[in-house]
C-alpha cells in the first residue's frame, strides 16, 4: 500500500506542481493517474521512488515513510518504466534487463538467466538478447523496458506513459500484454497517462487530476463513467458528448447503440447467449 | 616539383639521421612536448569537464573559455610567457603554454560528450537506482567517450602545431628546420621539415580518428549511421585550427 | 604604457593591416565553402570525400602550410599570397563542414512543406534552406573569423607583417610591452569581428532574435528537451520521432 498524506510540491522556480494531495494506492492493483500535461501526475509518480522529493507532507510505502529510505536503495526495489523506455544504448537487451540485479550484486550468470526468463514473460524472443536497443522496434524496446522494470521482482511498478510513443496498434497490443502480466503477477502498478481510454482499460482505480494534482475524481472506471463528479470530469471522460453518450435506437427489431454524434457504436445484445450468435 | 625532390633528398640524407640536431632527436622533442602537454592538460581538464557535464553547472564558463581560447594567438602567448618568467625556465614554460592551449578543447570534449547523451537515458538510470557514481562511470563516461577523444584529437593537433613554434624560444622540435631554413634560404631543409610536420600531424590525426571510432559504444554504432555523424558538429565546434 | 604611446602609429598601422589581411580569407572561405558544403550535404558519396579532405587540410599546422604552398602553387616564398591562401584553406575547411551540418540541421518537415507549396529546389535552397541553416552557418563563420585573426600572426615568420610583428620584434629586442600589446590587440580584433558577425546575424535573421526568449523557456521544459534529443544527439534510443 502506498499512501500520500497531504503532499505538496513547489519547484525551485515557484510553480506549485502538487497542492495538498492525499491518496491511498491499494496493493496488487493498478492505479492510474490521468490528466492533461502539466497537471502534476508525473511528479506524483516520481515522488514514490524519490526521483522528486515532496516539499511537505508524508509518503508511506507499507507504513514506512520514504523520506527515511535512502533513494538509491528505494529505487532498486521499485520497478520503473518510462516513455521511450530509457534503455542504455550501449548495452545489449539482456544486459539492460539485468542492470538492476547486477547493481544489487547478483552474479552475472544468474542475472542473465533471470533476464531470459523475463524476456519470455514480456513476450520477447530470446534471440533478441544480444541485440542493442537501437536495433529494436519501438514496441520491442518498450517490452525490454517493462522486463527491466520487473527484473528485481519488485512489489511496486511505476509506469510513466510507457506506451505514449508507440503507434496505436502496438499500443493496444502492449496494453493487453500488461493486463495479462498483471493478472499473472499482481503487482502494485502506478500508471500515468493522459489517455482516458487507456486509464479506463488498465485501471482498477482511476484518479483524474486537475492542475496542481487536485483530484477531480477517484474511483473505478464504472463509477466515474456512471457518476462524473463534476463538469470537468464529465468533459474529460467525454461522458457529455461523443461516443460515450450512447442511446438506444430500434432498427428492424434490433436495438442498436448510437453515440451523441449519431454514429453507430454497436448493437445491444443479451450476454452471453446471443453474443456468439451475432 | 624538384623542390619537393630536394626536400625528400634532404630528409633521406644520412646526416639528418644521426648526431645532435638530427631528425629523430627533433621528432623526439616534438613528441615529448606534445605527450606531456596533452597528458597534463587531460589530467586537469577531463575531471573538470566531466564534473561540468554531470552536474550541468559551469557550462557557460566552459563555453566561454573555449571561445576565448580560440581568440588567443598561441604564437604571442609563447613569447609572452617566456619573457614574463625568464628564459632559464623556458622548457616548463613552453609546456605550460601548450597545456593552456590544450585544456579548452579537452574540457569541451569532456563535457559535450556528456551533454549529448539522451537525458532520458540518464533519468532512467537514476530511476533504476544507480548511484551518481554509477551513472557517471557506467553510463556517462562510456557514452561520452567519442566526443572526449574528439577533444583530445583537437588538443593534440593544436599542440603539435604550436610546438612547431617552440624553436623561437630555443627549444628545438621539428620547427627548427623551418626557421633555420628560412634564415639561411635553405629551401630543401625548410620544405623537408614542413613535410615531416605535416606527416606527423596527419599520423596523429589518424590515430585519434581510429580511437574515436572504437570509442563509440557498440550499441550506438550498431544503430543508425547518423548517430556518429550528428555528433560531429559538436566535435568540430570544439575543434580549432592548428596554430 | 609609454611604449604603447610611443609606438601608437605603428600599432595602429599593423592593426589595420591585420584586419585587412584577415577579412579576405574569411569572406573567400565563406563563399567557397557554401557550394562545397551543399555538395557534401546533398550527396552521400561526396559527403565522405569532401569532409575527409577538409578534415585533413585542417590538421596541417599553419607554419608548415605557409612553407609548402609556394612550391606547390609557384608563388614567391615570402609573399602575402601564401598566407592568404593558407588561411582561406583553413576557413574553407571549417566552413564546408559547418555548411553541411547547417543544411542538415534544417527541419525536413519544413523543406517538404516548402516543396509541397511549389518551390523549385533552386528557389527553395535560397529562400528556405539557407536562411534556416543560418544560425549554424553563423556559428561556423564566427569560429572562422576568430581563428583567422589569431592564425594570421604566425604569418610574420614567412615575411607577412601583421600584429605578429609585435611578437617577434618584441621578443628579439626584449620589449615585453610589444608582445603584450600584440596579444591584446589580436584578441580585441578577434572579439570585434565576432561581435560584428553576431550583430549582423541578429539583423539578418530577426526570427532567431525573437526566438531567443522562447528558446530559453523551452530548455527549461524537460519534455521539450527530450523531444529534440534524438535528432540533435544521436545517442537517441528511439526510433519514434524520426
Amino acid at each position: 500500500m502506498i499512501e500520500f498524506r497531504s503532499i505538496s510540491k513547489r519547484f525551485d522556480d515557484g510553480t506549485l506542481a502538487v497542492d495538498d494531495f492525499s491518496l491511498v494506492i491499494p496493493s496488487r492493483r493498478t492505479t492510474v493517474f490521468v490528466g492533461s500535461s502539466g497537471c502534476g501526475k508525473t511528479t506524483l509518480l516520481r515522488m514514490i521512488n524519490r526521483m522528486v522529493d515532496a516539499s511537505s507532507g508524508a509518503l508511506e510505502i507499507d507504513g514506512e515513510n520514504v523520506s527515511a529510505i535512502e533513494p538509491v536503495q528505494l529505487r532498486r526495489r521499485i520497478g520503473y518504466v518510462m516513455q521511450n523506455s530509457g534503455l542504455l544504448p550501449h548495452r545489449t537487451v539482456i544486459d539492460n534487463i539485468a542492470t538492476v540485479p547486477r547493481l544489487n550484486g547478483v552474479p552475472k550468470r544468474a542475472a542473465h538467466e533471470r533476464a531470459l526468463e523475463l524476456m519470455d514473460t514480456v513476450g520477447l524472443d530470446r534471440a533478441m538478447a544480444k541485440r542493442y536497443p537501437s536495433q529494436l522496434s519501438g514496441g520491442q524496446q518498450q517490452r525490454v523496458g517493462v522486463a527491466r522494470g520487473l527484473a528485481v521482482d519488485p512489489n511496486i511498478l511505476l509506469m510513466d506513459e510507457p506506451f505514449g510513443a508507440v503507434d496505436p496498434i502496438v499500443r493496444a497490443e502492449l496494453q493487453q500484454e500488461l493486463l495479462r502480466l498483471q493478472r499473472e503477477l499482481g503487482k502494485t502498478v502506478v500508471f500515468v497517462t493522459h489517455d482516458i481510454d487507456e486509464a479506463f482499460l488498465l485501471g482498477d482505480q482511476v484518479v483524474i487530476l486537475e492542475k496542481g494534482a487536485r483530484i477531480a475524481q477517484r474511483g473505478t472506471p464504472e463509477e466515474i463513467l456512471a457518476n462524473p463528479a463534476s463538469d470537468f470530469v464529465a468533459s474529460f471522460v467525454g461522458a457529455d458528448r461523443g461516443r460515450r453518450a450512447l442511446s438506444i435506437r430500434e432498427v428492424d427489431g434490433a436495438r442498436v447503440l448510437v453515440d451523441a454524434d449519431g454514429n453507430l457504436a454497436g448493437r445491444l445484445v443479451d450476454r452471453p447467449a446471443e453474443a456468439s450468435a451475432s | 616539383m624538384n623542390l619537393f625532390l630536394d626536400a625528400f633528398a634532404w630528409i633521406a640524407a644520412p646526416e639528418q639521421w644521426s648526431g645532435s640536431g638530427s631528425l629523430p632527436q627533433r621528432l623526439g622533442e616534438h613528441l615529448l612536448y606534445t605527450v606531456i602537454a596533452v597528458g597534463v592538460a587531460a589530467l586537469i581538464a577531463v575531471p573538470i569537464g566531466w564534473l561540468i557535464g554531470h552536474t550541468g553547472r559551469g557550462r557557460e564558463f566552459a563555453v566561454g573559455l573555449s571561445g576565448a581560447a580560440r581568440a588567443l594567438p598561441s604564437f604571442g602567448l609563447l613569447f609572452l610567457f617566456v619573457m614574463l618568467v625568464g628564459v632559464t625556465l623556458r622548457g616548463p614554460i613552453v609546456i605550460a603554454v601548450l597545456v593552456l592551449l590544450a585544456i579548452p578543447p579537452i574540457l569541451a570534449g569532456a563535457y559535450a560528450g556528456f551533454e549529448v547523451i539522451d537525458r532520458r537515458t540518464i533519468d532512467a538510470a537514476r530511476a533504476m537506482g544507480m548511484t551518481e557514481g554509477q551513472i557517471l562511470w557506467r553510463v556517462e563516461v562510456p557514452l561520452g567517450l567519442p566526443l572526449l577523444f574528439g577533444g583530445l584529437r583537437s588538443a593534440t593537433l593544436q599542440v603539435v602545431a604550436t610546438a612547431v613554434l617552440a624553436v623561437f624560444v630555443g627549444l628545438g622540435g621539428l620547427g627548427y628546420g623551418i626557421v633555420q631554413g628560412i634564415a639561411v634560404r635553405q629551401f630543401d631543409q625548410m620544405l623537408g621539415s614542413a613535410l615531416l610536420i605535416i606527416a606527423l600531424a596527419l599520423l596523429l590525426d589518424a590515430v585519434f580518428a581510429l580511437l574515436e571510432r572504437f570509442a563509440v559504444p557498440r550499441g550506438v554504432r550498431a544503430g543508425r549511421t547518423p548517430i556518429v555523424r550528428s555528433a560531429s558538429p559538436r566535435r568540430r565546434a570544439v575543434a580549432e585550427p592548428s596554430a | 604604457m609609454t611604449w604603447v604611446l610611443a609606438n601608437l602609429e605603428q600599432i595602429l598601422e599593423l592593426s589595420l593591416t591585420h584586419l585587412r589581411l584577415s577579412l579576405l580569407p574569411i569572406v573567400l572561405g565563406f563563399v567557397i565553402a557554401i557550394p562545397l558544403g551543399w555538395v557534401a550535404h546533398r550527396y552521400r558519396l561526396t559527403r565522405g570525400l569532401i569532409l575527409t579532405l577538409v578534415g585533413l587540410l585542417y590538421t596541417i599546422p599553419s607554419l608548415a602550410l605557409f612553407v609548402v604552398l609556394p612550391p606547390l602553387l609557384g608563388t614567391p616564398f615570402l609573399s602575402e599570397a601564401n598566407v592568404l591562401i593558407a588561411l582561406t584553406i583553413y576557413a574553407v575547411a571549417i566552413m564546408a563542414r559547418s555548411t553541411a551540418d547547417a543544411l542538415a540541421s534544417v527541419d525536413p518537415d519544413i523543406q517538404q512543406a516548402a516543396t509541397a507549396m511549389g518551390y523549385s529546389s533552386w528557389r527553395r535552397f535560397w529562400v528556405v534552406d539557407l536562411p534556416l541553416a543560418g544560425p549554424v552557418l553563423l556559428a561556423g563563420l564566427r569560429v572562422v573569423a576568430v581563428s583567422t585573426v589569431s592564425l594570421l600572426t604566425v604569418g610574420v615568420i614567412v615575411g607577412v607583417d601583421s600584429l605578429g610583428y609585435l611578437f617577434t620584434n618584441g621578443y628579439q629586442r626584449g620589449i615585453l610591452a610589444s608582445v603584450l600589446t600584440g596579444v591584446v590587440v589580436t584578441v580585441l580584433i578577434a572579439l570585434l569581428l565576432d561581435r560584428v558577425l553576431a550583430l549582423l546575424g541578429a539583423w539578418l535573421m530577426p526570427w532567431t532574435r525573437a526566438g531567443r526568449a522562447s528558446r530559453r523557456s523551452r530548455v527549461a521544459q524537460p519534455s521539450q528537451l527530450v523531444d529534440r534529443a534524438p535528432a540533435t544527439v544521436g545517442t537517441g534510443v528511439q526510433g519514434s520521432g524520426a
